[in-house]
Parts: structure tokens; C-alpha cells; sequence
């Protein structure tokens, strides 16, 4: 693992506004900008980088693909903003956040999203491709071996081992997340209290999805939208 | 493969999935109850290990859990069956993503826009962890897997260990244990 870099992890992140102009990129520069509350860009951004071509996208969303046993998200994340460093902690919260309230499974939405807005539509399908195609094979030759082996009690016991470490590494990566809601517009303590709500309601009290974006999302754009205030 | 679909069967699941896509908001793991629902028990296209066996091998295989459509699919109707629902989850929310997606990149410096992913932002952290918590189910009944589950959240936060090594060492210990 070539790329480990400590200070990506470092939780200050002073503004530097040169970050954009360092992505080659078909579309404008502005594309590449944070609508986010706070002044975009930070010291590791000027070794952030964008993918050459569509080719690398696919190479590179395939190679998270594959490694993202029990969820991709874990892995999206280290990939794309520690290692291949296409996008900020924040720009990764941001596109996922758009990817999570829009229909269908979110890193596939961001995959999606990233490619189109590298690469237009080619490097929308060329994400897309790089992150089903080759873990479909592998889905499917697991599925011919289990109806082979499924009998035999210790593949059951590793597929449950499996499944809890699966569980802990999605957990994880909420938890490295919370630190880029620093820079959100709510300020920090309302942006974790709308994250709290968000687990109360969703993993204990189980209220369907749709409700509960409605209301508390309503609630937190509302109150983006006063702090906003030009 | 213990379905035989008809024709008209083929138009009907391709329908219930184009429908289901725009209704997966927040993943397609969510919509597991209704396809359950669809194609277990009105339709009984499947049993209910089938079903629970899909999902558990598309959690256990890597790449994005929607690969459990796929395998509904395949034991549907093999290649031609994971075509119909893998194109059925995938064509309208896609297309969907993409324009709105286009929408809002014009438009990103609007306090509109600016308002709703700064008010997204956090409810994205709640759901990531409620996935967490969520998928976890299976495992809180027995104190080993709990703390399967704890170790390897902790060891993930604290070090950038690759996850593929957390992952193989729950599936070694679990054939040990389990």
C-alpha cells in the first residue's frame, strides 16, 4: 500500500484555495469546488489528484469493488480519499449524502456520479462497469459453490464471522466520517445531534427511510438554509 | 431453480423491479422486504431460504450488496433472469442519479443546493451507522461475534488496515468457532 499518508487523518484542516486548480479536468474547474458551507480545500488537497482517463476509473472503482467484502463503502472511502485521493473527506460526504437520498444503492450512485463528473456519461458507465462487472462473476461462481458445500457447517460458521466483521467495518466508517461534519454549515453539535436523531430513528425506532428524510431532513435543510444567509 | 416463469411472468418482475428502483432510496438492501414480499409469498417464485441464502452470499462475496438482485435473478432464471432484475434495479435509478446529479453540479454555489447537502450531510452519518447496527443483527445474540464485531470496528478507526484482512480473519474464525 504505496499511498499511506498520516495527515490525512489529522483532524485540522486549514483552508487553501488553490486545491481545484490542480485537476486536470474536461469540465470547468468550478465543477471540481466544494458546495460545501465551509472554504473548501485543506494542506493535503494539493496532492489531490483526478483519474486520467476513463479506463482508470473503471480500474479504479473495480479494484474497491472487489475488495469491499460485505459493503463497498468501507473501502470506497479509503481508496478514493486516502489512497487514489480523488476526492476530500468532505467532498466524499458530500457525494454520498446526494447518492444516499436519490433511488438506488448508494455507492453505486457515487460511482455514478463521480465518473459522470470526471468523464461525462463515458466516465459514468465506465464506474458503473468497473464496480459490478467483475464482483458479479464472483457472486455468481460463490453462489454454484455454496449450493456445493453449504451442508458442510464451518462454510455457515465463516459466512456468520464474516457477516460481523462486515457489520463493525460499516460501523467504522460512520464513526471516521463524523469528523468531516466539522465544516458543516449547522456547526458541529447540531450536525451530530441530526446524526443522532438520524440512528434513533432509523435503527431503533424503525421508522421507514422515506419519513424520516422527510422530517429531520427538512428540519437540518431548513436550518442550513437560515444559516446560509447571505 | 425451482421456478418456471412465463413470458408474461418476465414483464411483471422486470415492471416490479423498474418500480422498486425508484423506491430505493438509501440502498437496495431496503427494498429486500418488498421484493420478499413479491416474489416469496404472493408469487412463490422462491422459498424462503433461497431468498435469506441470496443476500447472505451477496454480504459474503465482495462488490456492492446489490449483488443479491443478481442472484435472485440467476436462481429465477440464470443469465436471462439476472439480466431482467439487474437491469429492472439498475436502468431508472440510474438514469434518475445522472440528471439530478447534472442538476445540481449547475447549481452547487446556490445557497439552495448549499442548504440541502450541508442538511444532508449528517443524516448520511446517522444512516452509515445504522447500517452498521442494522446488519449487525445476526450476530448480537452470541457474545464471540459481538465482539468479532466490536474488534473489527475498533482496529478499523484506530489503524488503515486493509479491510480484506478483518474480513478473512472473521471468516477464518468463524469456521473455527461457528
Amino acid at each position: 500500500m504505496p499511498h499511506l499518508d498520516p495527515q490525512q487523518q489529522a483532524p485540522a484542516r486549514p483552508p487553501s484555495p488553490s486545491a481545484a486548480q490542480h485537476l486536470p479536468q474536461p469540465s470547468p474547474p468550478a465543477s471540481t469546488a466544494v458546495a460545501c458551507g465551509a472554504p473548501t480545500g485543506s494542506p493535503d488537497d494539493l496532492t489531490l489528484r483526478a483519474p486520467g482517463s476513463p479506463g482508470e476509473l473503471f480500474r479504479v472503482f473495480n479494484r474497491l469493488a472487489l475488495q469491499g467484502f460485505g459493503g463497498v463503502l468501507p473501502i470506497a472511502q479509503r481508496e478514493l480519499v486516502e489512497r487514489a485521493r480523488w476526492l476530500t473527506r468532505e467532498q466524499f460526504v458530500e457525494l454520498l449524502s446526494v447518492a444516499q437520498v436519490l433511488p438506488g444503492p448508494n455507492v453505486v450512485n457515487l460511482a455514478l456520479m463521480y465518473g459522470d463528473r470526471t468523464f461525462g456519461w463515458r466516465g459514468g458507465l465506465a464506474a458503473l462497469a468497473g464496480m459490478i462487472a467483475a464482483p458479479l462473476g464472483v457472486v455468481l461462481a460463490l453462489t454454484l459453490a455454496y449450493a456445493h458445500f453449504r451442508a458442510y457447517a464451518p462454510v455457515a460458521g465463516a459466512l456468520r464471522g464474516m457477516g460481523a466483521v462486515a457489520a463493525g467495518l460499516i460501523f467504522a466508517t460512520g464513526v471516521k466520517l463524523a469528523p468531516a461534519l466539522r465544516r458543516n454549515a449547522l456547526g458541529m453539535g447540531r450536525a451530530l445531534g441530526f446524526a443522532a436523531f438520524m440512528f434513533l430513528a432509523i435503527a431503533v425506532l424503525r421508522v421507514p427511510l422515506l419519513w424520516a428524510l422527510l422530517v429531520l431532513g427538512g428540519l437540518s435543510c431548513t436550518l442550513a438554509w437560515r444559516r446560509l444567509r447571505p | 431453480m425451482t421456478a418456471t416463469l412465463e413470458g408474461g411472468d418476465w414483464w411483471g418482475l422486470f415492471g416490479q423491479f423498474l418500480l422498486l428502483s425508484l423506491l430505493s432510496i438509501g440502498g437496495a438492501i431496503g427494498t429486500a422486504p418488498e421484493m420478499h414480499r413479491y416474489l416469496v409469498e404472493q408469487h412463490h417464485w422462491m422459498s424462503n431460504e433461497q431468498f435469506t441464502t441470496a443476500i447472505a452470499i451477496a454480504q459474503a462475496a465482495p462488490g456492492p450488496n446489490l449483488l443479491f438482485i443478481a442472484v435472485l435473478g440467476w436462481d429465477l432464471g440464470g443469465f436471462f433472469g439476472m439480466g431482467v432484475t439487474m437491469l429492472g434495479i439498475l436502468l431508472p435509478s440510474t438514469t434518475l442519479t445522472l440528471a439530478a446529479a447534472r442538476w445540481g453540479e449547475r447549481r452547487r454555489d446556490t445557497r439552495g443546493v448549499r442548504a440541502f447537502v450541508n442538511g444532508m450531510a449528517p443524516l448520511t452519518v446517522g444512516l452509515v451507522l445504522s447500517t452498521g447496527y442494522i446488519l449487525g443483527k445476526p450476530s448480537y445474540g452470541e457474545a464471540w461475534l459481538v465482539a468479532l464485531l466490536a474488534a473489527s470496528a475498533s482496529i478499523s478507526v484506530r489503524t488503515r488496515l486493509s479491510p480484506l484482512w478483518l474480513i478473512a480473519a472473521g471468516g477464518v474464525v468463524g469456521a473455527v468457532l461457528g
